[in-house]
């Protein structure tokens, strides 16, 4: 099968031009520049779109098993597949905790049965979640996680962090940590400043996620794991992170779409899809943010996928869980940062394929001969509404609805096989 | 002249000419009291809902007073005030109300902006009797109305709000209406009991109780909660006495004829000493009184206005 006419951007083979691919059994079989050659057999019509590696999403919640009433292994990687993503690395807060071989292995067999899209389990760091002892990350290497992370629960205790970077290095897992300092989130619920303080909501100060960042870039040292800092949202953070890696800790970090473009002003009129944890920050915060991935500290754009039930998310400011959906929103967001001149446009697409496919070790994210035939194709001039109420997620919460946008992903190609198709009408 | 919104939510949202509308009203309805039958058929047929998701004897009551003097139909209805410990999400709760077409719904809540998400969800007005450390605008009215009537002015006044700041929904909505209205506001109490950026809402802040209180023409002071998380705010009553109670001493670096205010319930002899809150400065009492014509105000210009 060709994919002729199209423009092939692929960050990490230093491509972006007019070629056309030829994917065969799965994996890409020919890069070849435009009228090389015949294209014979079947052929996919690019003309007008960006061929891109598959994108991949380091960092969401399937909520299977145990919360399927906010998101499935079925819903969830379908909507990943109309976002554009053919792969993605599911967290372990599920329940029970995917902190045993068993649980990946069942996460991995329901992926194989139910999955549109490839699916990465990453393994807790401790046992169920807890902080306290360690999980069985060795068996869980063997079962397939391809990282270990207390996401959601910073291991507040600094003793147990360090036996656990000691531990995962030695499978040569990436810890992936969630900085907050839970006694200094306390019972916050929105970025501390002036906005908390007109709400009358408790705030939650930045210095709440750096002093965890200096603590873990400090064991990563101390240990010599790779360590990868999730959703990092403030100046402070990034500032610590950049003097890390110039020092030649191996640490890197991933921005969502959402800290990328709202600042705590969306939480105005009490609105439980603008509450996350990290929470939105201000304005300064997120210029430093974009900075950051717009000169590679920041290499990776996740998306923090986090479905909730209505029943769950729209209730009392106070009382509403973390975190919205992203797989849908991701892409047309983060074109929108591109179009605004945020981000190049190289930079973004790297962020979303190359990046986390070598921070998790895969061998995807780009689009050389050999390399598994995960594709997407966007259509960079489509106009189109959020509605949330057609997304594939079975969950809702997203600030998004309503907007605006020009951009995403018109055909997702997962092993050769187009899993998404938006003008056949979406999931085939 | 009417109220722009449907919803009295906060002080935040209103203009000075909404707040003078107001007290002008509540001024007019105030005669009323005076009568020996003080009821007037003004809101007869229009009911009244008071949704307390948290206890309140107080603004409860006054709410239920002014609405009854005003002859609409008044419903107590109390609930859980969280979300999670009951069936039922706030919603439900909301929507099922709300089908009972009442022409106002008086909301308390512990956490800020519920009375702001429950407003989007009906079609009654929304009446804010306090939520959480984000405003309770009737109270603040009310403030306003019984320093209007000892004062007779606003501009220019000094204002000082002493006690937890950061906790406290009267404070915000007075700091709001206080300024818009020309006086004004410094806030005191020790830093953690300040919140961030306290200043950019239009006031001065003091950790010094005295700085504070200098040539004030107006103290209010705050009632200290010792019952929650309170022992990282202050190490104790004694200690929290000893530096921010108003005490005549204190009271001497004020204004000759400053007017004594606190919202209640009062902790005596914790953040205001006995003989200050029964002397002749204080306006303790007063204040209840002009909570009833404030709140048959708000629901006047709400539910009387709205359908004319």
């Amino acid at each position: 099968m060709w994919i002729v006419n199209g423009r092939l951007i692929d960050p990490r083979n230093r491509i972006d031009g007019e070629h056309d691919l030829l994917v065969d059994d799965g994996r890409i079989a020919a890069v070849a520049p435009r009228g090389e050659g015949d294209r014979e057999g079947q052929r996919i019509d690019a003309s007008g779109k960006w061929v891109v590696p598959g994108l991949i999403d380091m960092h969401c919640h399937l909520r299977e098993p145990g919360h399927e009433y906010k998101e499935s292994i079925l819903t969830g990687t379908r909507s990943a597949a109309a976002g554009g993503f053919t792969s993605v690395a599911c967290m372990a807060n599920t329940d029970p905790v995917n902190d045993s071989p068993a649980i990946t292995e069942f996460i991995l067999g329901k992926a194989r049965r139910e999955g549109v899209v490839n699916v990465f389990p990453i393994g807790a760091a401790t046992r169920g979640l807890a902080g306290e002892s360690l999980a069985e990350i060795g068996q869980m290497k063997e079962a397939g996680i391809v990282g270990v992370s207390d996401d959601g629960n910073p291991i507040m205790d600094s003793g147990v962090a360090r036996r656990v970077f000691e531990y995962a290095k030695m499978f040569h897992l990436v810890v992936i940590s969630h900085c907050e300092d839970r006694n200094l989130v306390g019972r916050g619920v929105m970025n501390e400043g002036l906005v908390s303080t007109r709400l009358g909501l408790t705030g939650v100060p930045t210095q709440a996620e750096e002093i965890m960042v200096a603590r873990d870039i400090l064991l990563a040292e101390m240990t010599g794991v790779r360590l990868h800092i999730a959703h990092i949202s403030t100046a402070g953070s990034i500032r610590m992170l950049r003097d890390a890696r110039d020092r030649g800790v191996d640490v890197t970090a991933e921005a969502t779409p959402h800290h990328l473009t709202l600042t705590e002003e969306a939480v105005t009129g009490y609105r439980p899809d603008a509450k996350m944890a990290p929470p939105l920050r201000s304005e300064a915060d997120v210029r430093a943010l974009r900075e950051a991935v717009a000169d590679g500290t920041v290499e990776v754009i996740a998306t923090d996928h986090a479905p909730h039930s209505p029943v769950e998310k729209e209730v009392e400011f106070d009382e509403a869980p973390n975190g919205i959906i992203g797989l849908e929103t991701a892409l047309p967001l983060v074109l929108k940062l591109v179009r605004e001149g945020a981000l190049g446009l190289e930079r973004a697409l790297h962020a979303l394929t190359a990046a986390p496919a070598l921070i998790l070790r895969l061998d995807k994210g780009h689009l050389a001969e050999g390399a598994d035939a995960d594709i997407t194709i966007i259509d960079p001039d489509l106009e189109f509404e959020f509605d949330p109420t057609r997304f594939y997620s079975k969950s809702r919460n997203t600030p998004f609805g309503g907007w605006k946008l020009r951009g995403r992903a018109v055909r997702t190609i997962v092993g050769g096989r187009t899993v998404f198709d938006l003008e056949l009408g979406g999931i085939l | 002249m009417r109220l722009v919104s449907k919803d009295l939510l906060g002080i935040e949202k209103l203009t000075r000419e909404e707040i003078e509308l107001i007290l002008e009203t509540a001024q007019k309805l105030h005669e009323i009291h005076s009568r020996d039958i003080k009821k007037v058929p003004t809101l007869r047929g229009k009911t009244v809902v008071n949704l307390f998701f948290e206890g309140s004897t107080r603004t409860r009551t006054s709410f239920e007073i002014a609405a009854k003097r005003l002859s609409a139909d008044t419903i107590n209805f109390s609930a859980s005030s969280s979300s999670l410990s009951k069936s039922e999400t706030l919603i439900d709760t909301a929507r099922s109300i709300g089908a009972m077409l009442p022409d106002v719904i008086v909301v308390r809540h512990n956490q800020a902006g519920t009375p702001e998400m429950l407003s989007r969800m009906v079609k009654s007005s929304v009446v804010n009797a306090g939520d959480g450390a984000h405003e309770h605008p009737s109270q603040a009215l009310l403030d306003l109305l019984t320093v209007k009537e000892k004062k007779g002015r606003f501009e220019g006044l000094k204002v000082a709000i002493v006690g937890d700041i950061a906790a406290s929904r009267v404070a915000r909505s007075n700091i709001y209406g206080f300024t818009k209205m020309g006086a004004e506001v410094r806030v005191a109490g020790p830093p953690t009991m300040l919140p961030p950026h306290i200043e950019q809402l239009g006031c001065k802040a003091y950790t010094n109780v005295r700085e504070a209180v200098v040539d004030a023409d107006v103290i209010m002071m705050l009632r200290i909660q010792m019952e929650r998380h309170s022992k990282l705010l202050f190490p104790s009553i004694r200690e929290y006495s000893r530096l921010y109670c108003l005490t005549p001493e204190i009271l001497d670096l004020a204004k000759e004829n400053a007017v004594i205010m606190h919202p209640g319930p009062i902790n005596r002899d914790v953040e205001i000493s006995s003989e200050i809150a029964d002397g002749p400065y204080s306006v303790i009492l007063e204040q209840v009184t002009n909570g009833v014509a404030v709140r048959m105000a708000i629901l006047y210009l709400l539910a009387g206005q709205r359908s004319n």
